[in-house]
């Protein structure tokens, strides 16, 4: 379980992050919320140790993250990119395997062990054929599914998504956020797409100029006032197979 | 097999020259200098290969393999794929060292100059490292700017030293030495050059795992538990300090550090396990045939060897290049 307890973050300029408490059960998918510069990103730095806290503290099942040699911290948790880039010319299971870096029993060389953890993720994104694949030639969402394979080859207890489905389209944004649900890891997602985060999160945080606007299950916190306090947006929000759907109005 | 080729590259460069050697003369030579059987062969032929010929073979086969594999590091640390060896202002910093000791009469021997760039590419490394890091991390596209600024610096004062001092044999001398040039290669300066390219060897190669890591980017190098500001550190100095000795020994040879990663990666592919040993081998191969035709294609008259480096690596580039990408599509 993952728990952020009053984290704060500051550059000399503004305060990014003002007193963040939230928390990830274990096996829930959280999503985190809030406007542009709202500091998602910030908290997922620093939630992923590759940013220290200002103060506060991020733990993981009661240990300080902050305190983990980075290749320890790399083994608990994996960070999925808003979209990622290389020139170099890789193959899909290159790929996947960089996410076994961490795990690494020998400095030279893959183990059985890591070949067949990068075919079994690679079998649960759905990508059993693309095994040798060129990197450079797969679409845009085909990507993320392959970065994802390679979060789950690092086998996290926790996964960050950091806004992973900004670049796809419908039908992709819904494929992996299914398969990250499906994989059952503990996940915290922040994510852009209202309705998105209604349909997969158990619970939701709305960040608000770097303090917590509101936390808790998606029809509790997905409120018109919410919606017009954070975001400054007129919506309605009705309910369809148990979970809210946010439509929203015109600006006048 | 590149072992191999580097072996006999080593063995049938030596024999080209206009003094004719065979194979077997070389062999016979080098067993009796390392103790392994009595010399049979008679003391001129004797002195010709271990005192002219093959230390300047040797000495190719460092300073390609050196900067090559420097060059396809750098690649990946700074995530440029356009840069190399001398990005750090490490050369020009050496030239105007070497220059600064020929100018100023300080030596003019081979010791001397070699000193005078190897202080000459420290100091400009360090400045580079100070620019760059100042008041902040050490970020890869700091590193490049302030590597072409002190480098800029360096080249002017370079051309102001050499117009001031206007002594047509010292630039001649100098122009001579930037174009690169293996021409003044002796046992001393191997020595220091193999430990360093040795040195770095090993620890490069321990780190190949980790450049593989950088793939897609920084972050997420981090991301994947490699320490990266400690990382990045490390592979700079030494990248550093093994082109300042390099750069000693032979001067500015341009084109290998920058071209011969890539054309490595067309082989081998991006991992760098498999990358860096191809690349330093061809490194060395490479440049042991350039400074070989740099020597005798236009007897008895020398061509800097990287002049050469350019002349037939570009065509062959162009081919790996053209055939490199029918493969991966």
């Amino acid at each position: 379980m993952l728990r952020v307890d009053d984290v704060s973050w500051a550059v000399p300029a503004a305060r990014i992050l003002d007193g963040v408490t939230c928390a990830a059960p274990r096996g829930s998918l959280v999503g985190l919320l809030g406007p542009n510069g709202s500091g998602k990103t910030t908290l997922l730095r620093i939630v992923a140790g590759l940013l220290p806290a200002g103060s506060g503290a991020v733990t993981l099942d009661g240990d300080t993250v902050a305190a983990m040699p980075r290749a320890v911290a790399a083994r608990r948790m994996a960070l999925l990119a808003q979209h990622s880039e290389t020139d170099l010319d890789l193959t899909v299971t290159e790929v996947v395997l960089l996410g076994r870096t961490p795990h690494r029993r020998s400095r030279w060389s893959e183990g059985d062990t890591d070949r067949a953890i990068a075919g079994q993720v690679l079998d649960q994104v759905d990508l059993a054929d693309f095994a040798d694949r060129k990197w450079q030639t797969l679409s845009g969402g085909e990507r993320q599914r392959v970065q994802l394979a390679r979060a789950l080859a690092q086998e996290p207890e926790l996964l960050l998504l950091d806004e992973p489905t900004n670049h796809l389209d419908i039908g992709h944004q819904l494929q992996l956020l299914h398969l990250v649900r499906r994989s059952g890891t503990t996940t915290l997602a922040a994510l852009h797409d209202l309705n998105l985060a209604a349909m997969f999160c158990d619970l939701v945080v709305v960040l608000d100029q770097g303090r917590v606007a509101a936390s808790g299950a998606p029809f509790k916190v997905l409120t018109p006032d919410l919606l017009k306090q954070v975001y400054g947006v007129d919506a309605d929000v009705t309910t369809h197979d148990g979970r809210p759907v946010i439509t929203y109005r015109r600006p006048t | 097999m590149l072992a191999a080729g580097l072996v006999l590259s080593v063995g049938a460069a030596v024999t080209v020259g206009p003094a004719d050697l065979s194979m077997g003369t070389v062999w016979s030579v080098v067993a009796a200098h390392t103790g392994l059987a009595e010399s049979t062969v008679p003391l001129l032929r004797d002195h010709i290969v271990w005192e002219l010929r093959l230390p300047r073979v040797i000495a190719a086969a460092v300073v390609g393999a050196g900067l090559a594999v420097v060059g396809a590091v750098l690649q990946t640390v700074t995530r440029n794929p356009l840069a190399d060896p001398y990005l750090l202002g490490v050369s020009s910093g050496a030239s105007l060292g070497a220059v600064g000791v020929i100018v100023l009469g300080l030596g003019a021997g081979v010791a001397a100059l070699a000193g005078g760039a190897f202080l000459g590419a420290l100091a400009a490394f360090a400045l580079v490292l100070l620019i760059a890091g100042w008041r902040g991390t050490l970020r890869p596209t700091r590193v490049v700017l302030a590597g072409v600024a002190i480098a800029q610096l360096c080249a002017a004062l370079t051309s102001f030293v050499i117009i001031w001092a206007a002594d047509p044999h010292a630039t001649q001398s100098i122009t001579f030495w930037l174009s690169g040039s293996m021409a003044r290669a002796d046992w001393t300066a191997l020595a220091w050059a193999g430990v360093a390219l040795g040195v770095a060897l090993v620890v490069i190669l321990w780190h190949a795992r980790a450049l593989n890591a950088f793939a897609f980017g920084e972050e997420a190098a981090a991301a994947l538990g490699i320490a990266v500001g400690r990382v990045r550190w490390v592979l700079l100095v030494v990248a550093a300090l093994l082109t300042a000795v390099l750069v000693a020994v032979s001067g500015a040879i341009g084109f290998v550090g920058l071209i011969l990663p890539h054309a490595a990666r067309f082989v081998t592919g991006p991992d760098h396990r498999r990358l860096l040993p191809v690349v330093a081998l061809a490194g060395a191969i490479f440049l042991i045939w350039v400074d070989t035709a740099a020597r005798t294609v236009f007897e008895p008259r020398e061509l800097p060897a990287g002049v050469l480096t350019a002349v037939i690596g570009v065509p062959a580039f162009v081919i790996l290049l053209s055939r490199g990408r029918d493969a991966a599509r």
